[in-house]
């Protein structure tokens, strides 16, 4: 069963149509990947799902609900972290406090403190770092730490946009890996990627966006077989 | 040395008043990056208030000074949602301008209501002067009411920003409204929180200032409105801290000026004092930027 489900989705910047007809679906339990060049729309994408911008038409299905008019900050609440491109932490205050804000729409103490050891025990940087401002954090702790803040809101779909963005090949691989562990402990993945090679090896299914439409969609091993994919997207 | 003493007391009630405005100023900017140049006039309008309560109405001072709050929070969520909020995509200098309006709209709605003539105020405050060294130093009820309600505005205020819920949204909402909104926070309820705690402070503001210098007109918030915001920029803007030894500095200074130098010179000296500081460090004393570590 569909628990995202976007329908002919369009999107302006002013005048500038940026999402052309989009249409596409996650499933419940799914890694789902969007890949595409710069600029073909995929944060765009991800912004309209979770309110940070409007939709011109079109229709979003979230968890049953309609959420295409709904205001971003509900969202959250029912279940749909977003990680932001380029992380995105709050830099002045400090790991921990950036942990509870990812919170912010949970009320139980003792639940939140679950999730929070929970989430020192999948990402251990943290902890050390508890107390340290998140500004000073380096680019891939920054990224766990903008995941763990998303895993806060115990999320049902968790959407990541480009958390390979500027980091080593090592931390690369750990961050994929925790995608994949995320996935497996029960949280529905929506996945934006340049780093396709890597976002295919990982994901059921994918959808390739260029200049705001979709131009190809289908299982993700097949797609890395692809030869129009395998040519704009996988060659090295 | 006596007069020294009680010259820099008096700079210090000042400047708790220009800090518990300068709050109002610092807060706003932090979280909404916008000058609200309609602040000191709130402070006037809580002044009113407070006047016509004890004055005409003939109730206490608490009653006063609860009213002017209640109506100055309800006030700056009114202007806040009114005005400013359908202007939060558009230019700084649109906002800037809505915001001189405003303040102009708050003054001459004060000139029709209350009239040109100065009214002159009666304290709010009931404690008695403090006589210290035989008598040889007086220190007056206003003054000490005055620091102790800042200090006690300053410890609550970073207590709730610190401790809550929704004091840790405004600083979320102050480095970033998307990612903000991200974490559920409602960022325009949060815009206006900020703005209904300004102007509560606003009010408080008005009744301690216009008890310490008891002439009340439409253009009474004005000055201190933007002594206070001298004093926040003083202290780097969007600091809280700042707001305080900002307010502070600027009392002391304009008050040991009047004293030392020369009393029509003390705002120039004020000024100059603000331009030095900003030369050393644009970003106010206390006023700092994060580098991020990529
Ligand atoms: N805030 C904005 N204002 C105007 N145009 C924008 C804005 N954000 C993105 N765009 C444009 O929309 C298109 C899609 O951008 P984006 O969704 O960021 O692409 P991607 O995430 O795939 O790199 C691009 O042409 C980009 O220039
Ligand atoms: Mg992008």
């Amino acid at each position: 069963m569909a628990i995202l489900e976007v329908k002919n989705l369009e999107v302006y910047y002013g005048v500038i149509k940026a999402l052309k007809d989009i249409s596409f679906e996650v499933k419940e339990g799914e890694i789902v990947a969007l890949i595409g060049a710069n600029g073909a729309g995929k944060t765009t994408t991800l912004h309209t799902i979770t309110g940070l911008i409007k939709a011109a038409s079109g229709n979003i299905q979230f968890d049953g609900h309609d959420i295409t008019k709904i205001r971003g900050d509900k969202i959250v609440g029912m279940g749909m972290a977003h990680v932001p491109e380029g992380r995105r932490v709050f830099a002045a205050l400090s790991v921990y406090e950036n942990l509870k804000l990812g919170a912010y729409t949970r009320r139980d103490k003792n639940e939140i403190e679950e999730t929070l050891q929970m989430i020192y025990k999948r990402f251990p940087r943290l902890l050390e770092r508890k107390n340290q401002p998140a500004g000073t954090l380096s680019g891939g702790e920054q990224q766990m730490l903008a995941m763990g803040r998303a895993l806060m809101s115990h999320p049902k779909v968790i959407v990541l946009d480009e958390p390979s963005m500027g980091l080593s090949p090592i931390y690369v691989n750990e961050i994929f890996d925790i995608i994949q562990e995320i996935n497996k402990s029960g949280t529905t993945v929506l996945l934006v990627e340049q780093n396709a090679k890597k976002a295919l090896s990982i994901a059921n299914r994918a959808y390739v966006l260029e200049t705001g439409s979709i131009v190809l969609s289908g299982d993700a091993k097949e797609l890395m077989n692809d030869d129009s994919v395998k040519k704009a997207y996988l060659s090295e | 040395m006596m007069s020294f003493i009680s010259y820099f007391i008096n700079g210090l009630s000042l400047g708790s008043v220009y800090a518990i405005i300068a709050l109002g100023y610092t807060m706003v900017y932090g979280i909404a990056k916008m000058l609200n140049f309609a602040h000191g006039d709130v402070i006037m309008i809580g002044g009113y208030v407070v006047f016509t309560v004890v004055s005409t109405m003939g109730l206490g001072p608490v009653a006063g000074i609860l009213l002017a709050v209640i109506l100055c929070t309800v006030l700056g969520v009114v202007i806040e949602g009114v005005a400013y909020r359908p202007l939060r995509m558009a230019s700084p200098l649109a906002v800037l301008i809505t915001a001189i309006g405003v303040s102009y709209l708050l003054q001459n709605i004060a000139l029709l209501v209350f009239g040109s003539n100065p009214k002159s105020f009666t304290s709010v405050v009931t404690v008695p002067a403090l006589k210290l060294a035989d008598g040889k130093l007086t220190i007056s009820g206003e003054t000490i009411v005055t620091i102790i309600s800042c200090v006690v505005i300053m410890i609550g205020l970073t207590t709730f920003i610190k401790k809550t819920r929704a004091g840790q949204a405004m600083l979320a909402v102050s480095e970033d409204k998307g990612a903000a909104q991200l974490m559920g926070i409602n960022v325009d309820g949060t815009i206006a929180l900020t703005f209904a705690i300004g102007s509560a402070l606003a009010a408080i503001a008005g009744a301690l200032l216009c008890s310490a210098y008891p002439t009340l007109t439409p253009y009474t918030g004005s000055m201190p409105g933007i002594k206070a915001f001298v004093a926040a920029v003083f202290g780097g803007i969007g600091s809280i801290p700042g707001a305080l030894i900002g307010g502070l500095l600027l009392g002391v200074i304009e008050n040991l000026s009047k004293a030392y130098i020369s009393s029509q010179l003390s705002d120039a000296i004020v000024f100059a004092v603000l331009i030095v500081v900003l030369l050393v460090k644009p970003t106010g004393i206390l006023g700092k930027k994060i580098n991020e570590k990529v």
